[in-house]
């Protein structure tokens, strides 16, 4: 029975996130929830980001809804979207069989081995805004990119060690090639037999097309700059107070509120991008400001117990 | 003698890494077994997505013994050098010989090393050669330390003679050394174990691992082509992707699967390169409709249903991409159609193409005025060459060039079409890039060539201007490569250019700063004087002395700085021509001598003297010639040197006195005349020959006349008769510059 329910397809976009959760919840995996901020990428959430430094093992899972305003449509695409979903697997030290525990999470949303074209083809994952870079592959099944199969090796400048392994699908694109359905907004959301059936066009075409508007044309990019500045003077801020917290007494270093801006600066950064009015050359130069941040906020997460920061051991007495 | 299979079963090696990995770890692993005395007969090595193996064949069951005899110092020597030679040679005083040798009684030490099992040596080569493996960029995984290209998962090494096969024990990071290996991920998963090579390739092929690369290829190639031809058409071939595409499957299956009809329209590079760059596809050409309609898969895969499902998987990723690349053509293309290409560049107003160097479009602007400078020097239309550099860079706003990059300038050539602009400007919107490289094509066309150039001399005045020149090997902004652009553009061409004064014309147009409109014609004025005449040219001088009223803050540069980065730009140029003509075969002395001539800006004219230079040393009269040259110089600056002047007072024919030497003033005579016309002509060939017909008299004045003469009348004559040898045979190139 348990057999013949994993080969079976799922029906609807939610039941395929469903059975990732299950699926990496029975692997062992703690499945977290949503960043609540703005983010271009699941590696975003301080659950990758951060967790993938320092010694501690780790092992989550979870999904991760992402922005890129330059992807929007305004709906009308077939594939593209300016809010999308992400789902995450991070685990450290990465597993020696990883790539099997990769296969079994597609046999699990029903991708058949023996009937596709399942390839691992190199891609070196590198993000200049985390100063973070990796070596693995993008997943191809039949020609499509379903996953991102990455062996962090630095993140936020940091060498890390152990090496974490993570993993990345993109699941609209993912759950419209299992369910086989060509135009995005068409798929089904929830159990297409449901009462109340929903399509993901019923959940997300006009917010498409709202979010487009404003991030092409309306977003004021004034008030982006002045944002943009302002979370860089309050992460580097957050990041300068001392780590003794003096109403506590404790030994506090502030490392997540200080990511957060630092997450804040890259969206601004993106709906700039959108909005056109940063060239190719200013772009590396506000990439280096987010990347400056990101480094800040992996230097304080090594200092936090998290990152893998011990007391010295107190003297004898 | 034994035979030697090694493979390093490991998690998808990258394509491009397969081949020089396989040949790097035969290097690695035959020159340590040779270094530690193990001889071979022969090693050849694989690679698959997922293995390197190595075969070596008849290795000998151990090393050689050897012994070696060592002297050392004398045995009433220092004991310091006593202890050196035991530290050298690891022996204890007592196993030091006595020897009477020629200087007296020595040490001799005699090293004797036993032989040592050929597995003994494997193991430790092939530890090392992992451990080293020049990967281009390597890993580490899980909590290890060991360095791969991804996670390495097993190794087998087994030694196999007459006697049977035997694992040569060893150990890396925890990875033990077995027989055993895997087929194919999703056919033949189950490990098995082999006992030689022969046994390791026919299992695998069983196990659907084809380990041979050129196989592999060979296999697509011909499947492909059968495909197509079965269906009536062409395959486009594409070598580059036929090797990375090898490397991606261990058991290829080619299945070929159609455009749809939607997409056939579309410029067939378009299709080309998304099918290339995001599917890895090969393209299938209709040559009767000249149209790609149909494209090659490679799975690695032998599905249940024949590759139906793949195939349509693929298909529908190819839709998805080719819908989108659609959409951006049909945008564009109505855009360009109802706003024209203009509307693109303005939209570079916001796009700043470097923090100190303004947006796209200020520099759009300058490429298009310094592109009406060229337009005359080059044989273009002046208006055309301006209307191509206003559009040239537009499509960078096209939504096309915005998702393939690599399609910029070819899309402007579309864009241009369709909005209805002349060839000349959509010809040039592709070319004004060219040359990219060393070997890319040179543009011929005026139009192209004046936008061309233009665009890289801006580009160069530009990141001179802000004093961001290449160093070292550090040239983020890709200057050197647009300094052969202008190189290959002027003399492929054989444009008349003088570069100094375009190149002063342009950085002043980098200095000015934006809104200084009311002294704009004063400036177009001057401009258009320094790039006719030069920055101190009177006329610049002229117009900038009437000014009235407060004078603009450029006009200050154009007697500060300018001159000395206008110098070093063109040093740079002529270091790049250096290169460039050492490659064709051109002597840097040669180059050298030329240099120093005036008017070296103008590229044609100081190779058009190089060439004449190297074909006329490469004769007798010539190498002659420049050795008599050398010994009037020598004498002339000698005798000038101790006597603290300079002859250059013209040499006197009357006060003549040997024959020889009125033979060199005859000569000399008769000479310069003809020089002084071939020169007019440029015709440097027929200068230099001239020159070296004084080849004879030169050296017979050498032969018959004593130069320092007892009268003093009769040495100065003839040194002033060198001097006015020296400035003849110097016409042509400084000659004094030549080596040897």
């Amino acid at each position: 029975m348990a057999e013949a329910q994993t080969t079976e397809k799922p029906r609807s976009f939610q039941e395929l996130i469903l059975r990732l959760q299950s699926y990496w919840a029975a692997k062992g995996c703690a499945i977290l929830q949503p960043y609540d901020m703005e983010v271009g990428a699941g590696t975003f959430h301080p659950a990758t980001t951060l967790r993938a430094l320092g010694s501690k093992s780790w092992a989550a899972a979870y999904v991760q809804p992402s922005r890129r305003p330059t992807d929007g449509r305004y709906g009308d695409n077939p594939n593209r979207l300016q809010h999308y979903y992400q789902y995450q697997v991070l685990i450290k030290p990465s597993p020696p069989d990883l790539q099997e525990l990769y296969l079994g999470s597609l046999k699990a949303i029903g991708i058949d081995a023996a009937l596709h074209d399942i390839r691992f083809v190199e891609d070196d994952w590198e993000s200049p805004t985390l100063g973070a870079w990796g070596l693995g592959w993008e997943v191809w099944c039949d020609g499509m990119e379903v996953s991102q199969f990455t062996y962090f090796q630095q993140v936020g400048g940091h060498d890390c060690h152990p090496v974490s392994g993570e993993l990345t699908y993109g699941l609209e694109r993912l759950a419209m090639y299992v369910l086989g359905v060509d135009h995005v907004m068409d798929m089904p959301y929830n159990d297409p037999e449901a009462d109340i059936a929903l399509s993901y066009g019923d959940v997300f075409r006009q917010t498409e097309g709202e979010y487009s508007r404003w991030n092409f044309d309306l977003a004021d990019t004034d008030t982006l700059f002045q944002h943009f500045k302002d979370a860089e003077a309050e992460c580097q801020r957050i990041l300068d107070a001392p780590a003794d917290d003096p109403k506590t007494g404790r030994r506090i270093v502030m490392a997540h509120p200080a990511y957060d801006q630092c997450i804040k600066a890259s969206h601004i950064f993106n709906l700039l991008d959108a909005r056109g009015v940063i060239s190719v050359t200013e772009r590396q130069a506000y990439i280096g400001r987010v990347r400056t941040l990101a480094k800040a906020c992996a230097d304080a997460f090594v200092q936090t117990e998290a990152g893998g920061w011990q007391a010295e051991p107190a003297a004898a007495q | 003698m034994a035979d030697l299979l090694i493979e390093l079963f490991s998690e998808e090696i990258p394509a491009r890494m397969q081949a020089r990995a396989a040949k790097d770890l035969q290097k690695l692993v035959t020159d340590g077994l040779v270094e530690a005395g193990l001889t071979y007969g022969g090693a050849h090595a694989f690679s698959t997505p997922r293995r390197l193996a190595l075969a070596v064949e008849d290795l000998p069951a151990m090393s050689p013994a050897t012994r070696e005899e060592r002297k050392g110092p004398r045995v009433d020597a220092p004991e310091k050098a006593l202890e050196g030679f035991l530290r050298s040679t690891g022996l204890s005083r007592e196993q030091l010989e006595e020897r009477d040798d020629k200087k007296g009684r020595v040490f001799f030490a005699v090293i004797e090393k036993p032989g040592r099992p050929a597995e003994e040596i494997i193991a430790e080569v092939l530890e090392a050669a992992i451990r080293n493996f020049p990967w281009p960029k390597s890993m580490r995984w899980g909590a290890g330390s060991l360095r791969w290209v991804r996670p390495l998962h097993s190794i087998l090494c087994i030694l196999s003679d007459e006697a049977g096969t035997n694992v040569v024990p060893m150990e890396v990071d925890g990875i033990s050394a077995g027989d055993t290996t895997k087929g194919h991920r999703f056919l033949a998963p189950a490990s098995f174990s082999v006992s030689s090579f022969e046994d390791y390739e026919a299992k695998l092929k069983r196990a659907h691992v084809i380990l041979s690369a050129a196989e592999r290829a060979e296999t697509i190639a011909h499947d492909a082509e059968q495909l197509a031809f079965a269906k009536g058409l062409q395959l486009v071939e594409d070598k580059g992707l036929l090797a990375e595409v090898s490397g991606l499957v261990e058991w290829p299956v080619v299945l070929l699967g159609d455009v749809a009809e939607d997409f056939h329209g579309l410029p067939p590079e378009v299709l080309q390169t998304s099918m290339k760059e995001h599917q890895k596809f090969f393209s299938v050409r209709d040559a009767a409709k000249g149209q790609i309609v149909s494209f090659v898969t490679v799975a690695n895969m032998e599905a249940a249903d024949q590759g139906a499902t793949i195939l349509a998987g693929n298909q529908k990723v190819l839709a998805a991409r080719l819908s989108d690349a659609k959409f951006f053509w049909e945008n564009d293309l109505r855009v360009a159609q109802s706003e024209g290409l203009e509307a693109w560049t303005a939209r570079l107003e916001n796009v700043t193409f470097h923090n100190k160097l303004g947006s796209q479009a200020a520099r759009i602007e300058r490429i298009a005025a310094l592109a009406a400078t060229l337009a005359p020097m080059v044989g273009a239309d002046r208006a055309l060459a301006t209307q191509a550099a206003k559009v040239a860079k537009a499509d960078l706003s096209s939504e096309m060039v915005y998702e393939f990059p690599e399609l910029q300038g070819l899309m402007g050539r579309y864009y241009s079409k369709a909005a209805g602009l002349p060839d000349e400007v959509a010809i040039a919107c592709e070319e004004h890039y060219s040359p990219l490289g060393p070997s890319d094509s040179v543009p011929t066309a005026p139009v192209s060539v004046a936008v061309s150039l233009a665009d890289k001399l801006d580009t160069l005045t530009g990141f001179w201007a802000i004093d961001e020149k290449p160093t070292g090997s550090k040239d983020p902004f890709a200057l050197r490569r647009a300094a052969l652009g202008v190189i290959r553009l002027v003399l492929s061409n054989g444009l008349r250019v003088h570069l100094d004064r375009v190149i002063d014309a342009q950085l002043l147009r980098h200095e000015i700063e934006e809104g200084d409109e009311k002294k704009q014609a004063l400036l177009a004025a001057v401009l258009d004087e320094i790039a006719h005449h030069g920055v101190f040219g009177a006329a610049v001088r002229a117009l900038i002395d009437k000014i009235e009223g407060d004078a603009p803050a450029w006009v200050g540069q154009v007697t500060a700085h300018l001159p000395d980065t206008s110098d070093d730009l063109l040093a740079f140029i002529h270091d790049r021509l250096k290169v460039h003509l050492r490659d064709q075969g051109i002597r840097h002395d040669v180059i050298d001598a030329c240099l120093a001539m005036p008017h070296n800006d103008d590229l044609t004219l100081l190779v058009s003297r190089a060439e004449a230079l190297q074909a006329f040393l490469g004769t007798e009269d010539g190498e002659n010639l420049v050795q008599g040259f050398k010994r009037a110089n020598n004498i002339l600056s000698q005798a000038e040197a101790a006597d603290g002047v300079e002859y250059s007072f013209g040499p006197e024919a009357k006060l003549a006195e040997a024959a020889e030497e009125k033979a060199l003033f005859a000569a000399l005579d008769a000479a310069e005349p003809a020089i002084a016309s071939a020169l007019k002509a440029e015709d440097f060939a027929a200068a230099m020959a001239r020159i070296a017909a004084l080849r004879a008299p030169i050296d017979a004045f050498f032969e018959g006349v004593q130069v320092n003469a007892e009268s003093e009348v009769l040495r100065r004559n003839r040194l002033n008769l060198l001097h006015r040898t020296r400035q003849v045979c110097s016409q042509v190139a400084d000659l004094s510059r030549l080596e040897g």
